[in-house]
């Protein structure tokens, strides 16, 4: 065994860290006087990239999304389509002619004016051919942009795309500045109420306050903000004790929530998210290309268990890829019940009256170990075995399960609002093939009548509910825990982000 | 056998691991319950209670259960490491021993250069390549241990070899090979007994780390390691979950020390002060 570090050599630095302390310790008193304007948010898990116009990871938008980059709509706290960079719109009857007026007096953080034809330029660049955006498909529709003068942009539609003005809200559609554009992964430029400061890689992102800030109907509190990314639980419970963060709204461990509780300090605020835990499989590979194994696996699953034993009860069971929060939900959990003999009778159905082994690619987060120990006990008892190979999320996962579809089974949180699309979409890692569901789909974008998609919406999970691609467990709740006096942050997630731009100290 | 009881850290060292391997042993043919049972209902139940005499995991599972297979997991998984690195080390510690001359030069580089890296990191690297697992475990701390023998033997193997008896061997004719099986094994077993004792407390401790950073036997085999690891946030509410998988490496570690420590003076005295 080595020793790491010697007092020797410890002491001098020691002596002038304590005296700096000290002397920081004497003044800390003072500086409280004054109100508080700065605000450090924690995160899990640190985002590879500062650009969500070309990665598809949501700690992107959380730390950008309406902090630093804005788009022409927006979606509000309660989910709801709000004008933003485009004051209003103008829809054809044909549901095929969108014709937007754009806010006049927008600035982007370089003093490069937004206009209508920055908003072609990112939607070109959004949709063009080498366009690297996570979400380019939203884009695909769209077929001429013209631009006839500065503040009015004019977009042709090949068909009716009912849910472009949800999708100009997300993180993906946001507005780029042309001459920025390619180096906002490292140095975001947008014309949100934060400038981008300074990256500390493996650390922190410093944010400050846009003073031109062009909506003038928000007073914006906070000078400044951090996001602070401290991936292990217990270190984040030590930072919001400390005082170090003051607000983790998306707290890592649902089982260290119940220490808060009393806590004069912190506040705990559980609300809804879009975060659908789902079991994927790969539909096109043995024996999960069949239905009935599906179905079997599925009637395996003890909900319940899964939601107590994974998340200590904090989360809904799901029966689809749908959260109770989303527009036209039904509840499907009753149709492929926990029932141990059922399943193993439809296994023996299918050809697998010994069960068989598989194995599945488990994400390092607890939440995916935790429901692969509980799902492999579960399996077992209708005589399947299932192995945990622990894959490391983002980039193994990724490429091995996401890119490749080179897996048994997998298991994460799908955390993109209104996302049930993604078995629709070919290629895509649950390999299913479905022309009834991606008709049901293409119907939804085809209606302009609410009522008629939501119908439209409750056929497709009804659809995922029957055929099983994923096993369907739970939705994630927020667990947010911030300091009291912390106001203004969103209490539910409909879209993945954190808003700060209504968040202030309480005196 | 009376030179056992007139050692008090022999004789707790070899009572201590002869417990833990009956343990290990006894997990094979019986357990209080199935230790990959699950029982939500019954979570995070306090020892002593209805959950069992160690109480129960976050997913209602016996955490007695648990430890004694992880017992047998831990024991298996180091005795075969160490196995491997003393077989491997003392073999070539004793042809370099006959050898001498560049072989010896360049093994004990090799040695060199295998200790600078720690068996954690070699674990990684072989897991990435292989994957992680009981083999990939096994492999990183036998190859860990081999150096360790190698010198061992090494120095032990020379000081025999300067030996007259050795010389009036060598003067009869016999071989080499001959007299390192019949005049130099014979002579130095006696340390590299010593010395595999204390090297599986070492063992058992580097599995226990491999496993708590999931490069240790998948689940649902339970592990010391990983019962640590997964404890960690739960330590507020089910403090038990840390500390009995805690107490089972550290008891593991110290009886085996001190059996090695104790076999050393009862086989060496000489080295009584070292």
């Amino acid at each position: 065994m080595q020793t790491i570090f010697s007092w020797s050599q410890v002491s001098r630095r020691g002596v002038m860290a304590l005296a700096l302390g000290a002397g920081v310790a004497f003044a800390a008193p003072y500086a409280q006087a004054a109100p508080k304007t700065a605000a450090t948010i924690g995160m899990t898990v640190e985002p590879g990239g500062l650009d969500p116009t070309i990665g598809a990871q949501v700690m992107i938008g959380q730390v950008t999304w309406q902090n630093i980059f804005e788009g022409l709509t927006t979606i509000d706290k309660a989910g709801k389509v709000q004008p933003q960079l485009a004051e209003s719109w103008d829809v054809s009857p044909d549901g095929k002619t969108y014709t937007f007026k754009l806010r006049q007096g927008v600035k982007f953080h370089n003093g490069v004016a937004f206009d209508s034809s920055v908003a072609k330029f990112t939607l070109d660049r959004a949709r063009g051919a080498d366009s690297v955006n996570p979400q380019k498909r939203y884009f695909t529709s769209i077929d001429t942009i013209e631009t006839p003068d500065a503040s009015t942009l004019v977009l042709k539609l090949k068909q009716p795309t009912g849910s472009l003005l949800y999708w100009f809200g997300w993180p993906a559609a946001v507005m780029v500045e042309p001459s920025t554009a390619a180096d906002n992964k490292t140095n975001p430029v947008g014309t949100g109420p934060f400038v981008f400061g300074s990256w500390a890689k493996g650390t922190k992102v410093d944010l400050k306050k846009n003073a031109d800030y062009w909506n003038k109907q928000v007073s914006v509190k906070l000078e400044t903000a951090s996001f602070r990314f401290i991936n292990d639980p217990q270190a984040q419970s030590a930072a919001l004790t400390a005082g170090d963060v003051d607000a983790f709204p998306e707290f890592g461990a649902p089982e260290l929530v119940s220490s808060f509780e009393g806590n004069a300090k912190l506040a705990t605020v559980i609300g809804n998210t879009e975060l659908k835990v789902v079991a994927g499989m790969n539909n096109s590979r043995k024996p999960f290309s069949d239905k009935k194994v599906r179905q079997a696996l599925m009637m395996a699953v003890d909900r319940a268990m899964v939601v107590e034993g994974a998340w200590s009860g904090l989360g809904t069971p799901i029966g689809s890829h749908y959260t109770p929060n989303d527009r036209g939900y039904k509840d499907l959990t009753g149709v492929y019940p926990y029932d141990t003999e059922k399943a193993k009778a439809l296994l023996a159905e299918a050809g697998y009256p010994n069960g068989f082994t598989f194995t599945i690619k488990a994400p390092q987060m607890a939440y995916a170990q935790r429901t692969s120990q509980i799902l492999q006990a579960l399996f077992a008892e209708i005589g399947v075995t299932m192995n945990i190979e622990t894959t490391e999320f983002p980039a193994k996962w990724v490429a091995d399960v996401l890119k490749a579809a080179d897996y048994d089974m997998t298991i994460v949180a799908h955390a993109e609002p209104m996302d049930i699309d993604i078995y629709a979409r070919d290629p895509y890692y649950f390999n299913y093939k479905n022309p009834e569901f991606n008709s049901v789909l293409a119907k939804v974008e085809a209606s302009t009548d609410a009522t008629e998609q939501d119908k439209l919406y409750g056929e497709a999970q009804t659809i995922l509910a029957n055929d099983v691609p994923a096993l369907f467990l739970f939705v994630m709740p927020k667990l947010g825990i911030w300091d009291k006096k912390l106001k203004g942050l969103w209490e539910n997630e409909p879209i993945p982000s954190n808003v700060l731009t209504e968040v202030f100290w309480e005196e | 056998m009376a030179g056992v009881f007139r050692r008090p850290v022999l004789l707790i060292g070899l009572v201590v691991s002869l417990t833990l391997i009956a343990v290990a042993l006894l997990s094979l043919v019986w357990t209080p319950s199935l230790p990959s049972k699950m029982n939500i209902v019954q979570r995070l139940k306090p020892p002593l209670g209805p959950g069992g005499l160690f109480g129960t995991d976050q997913f209602g599972r016996d955490v007695a259960s648990m430890l004694m297979v992880g017992a047998w997991n831990s024991l298996s998984t180091s005795f075969l490491a160490v196995a491997i690195g003393a077989s491997l080390g003392s073999a070539v510690g004793v042809i370099v021993a006959m050898r001498r001359g560049w072989l010896e030069l360049i093994v004990m580089r090799g040695c060199d250069i295998i200790f600078a890296v720690p068996p954690i990191l070699s674990a990684m690297m072989l897991g990435a390549f292989i994957g992680s697992g009981r083999f990939t475990a096994i492999i990183a701390i036998a190859v860990f241990m081999v150096p360790v023998f190698a010198r061992l033997t090494l120095a032990a193997a020379r000081q025999i070899w300067a030996r007259d008896y050795v010389t009036a061997a060598i003067g009869i004719g016999r071989s080499k090979t001959t007299i390192t099986l019949v005049h130099i094994l014979p002579n130095i077993s006696n340390q590299i007994i010593v010395q595999v004792t204390i090297q599986l407390g070492l063992a058992i401790l580097t599995e226990a780390g491999l496993s708590f950073l999931g490069l240790g036997m998948p689940p649902p085999n339970p592990t010391w390691g990983r019962m640590l690891a997964d404890s960690q946030t739960f330590f507020a509410q089910a403090p038990w979950l840390a500390i009995m998988p805690g107490l089972a490496i550290a008891l593991a570690v110290l009886g085996l020390n001190m059996l090695g420590d104790g076999l050393r003076d009862l086989l060496d005295p000489k080295m009584k002060s070292g």
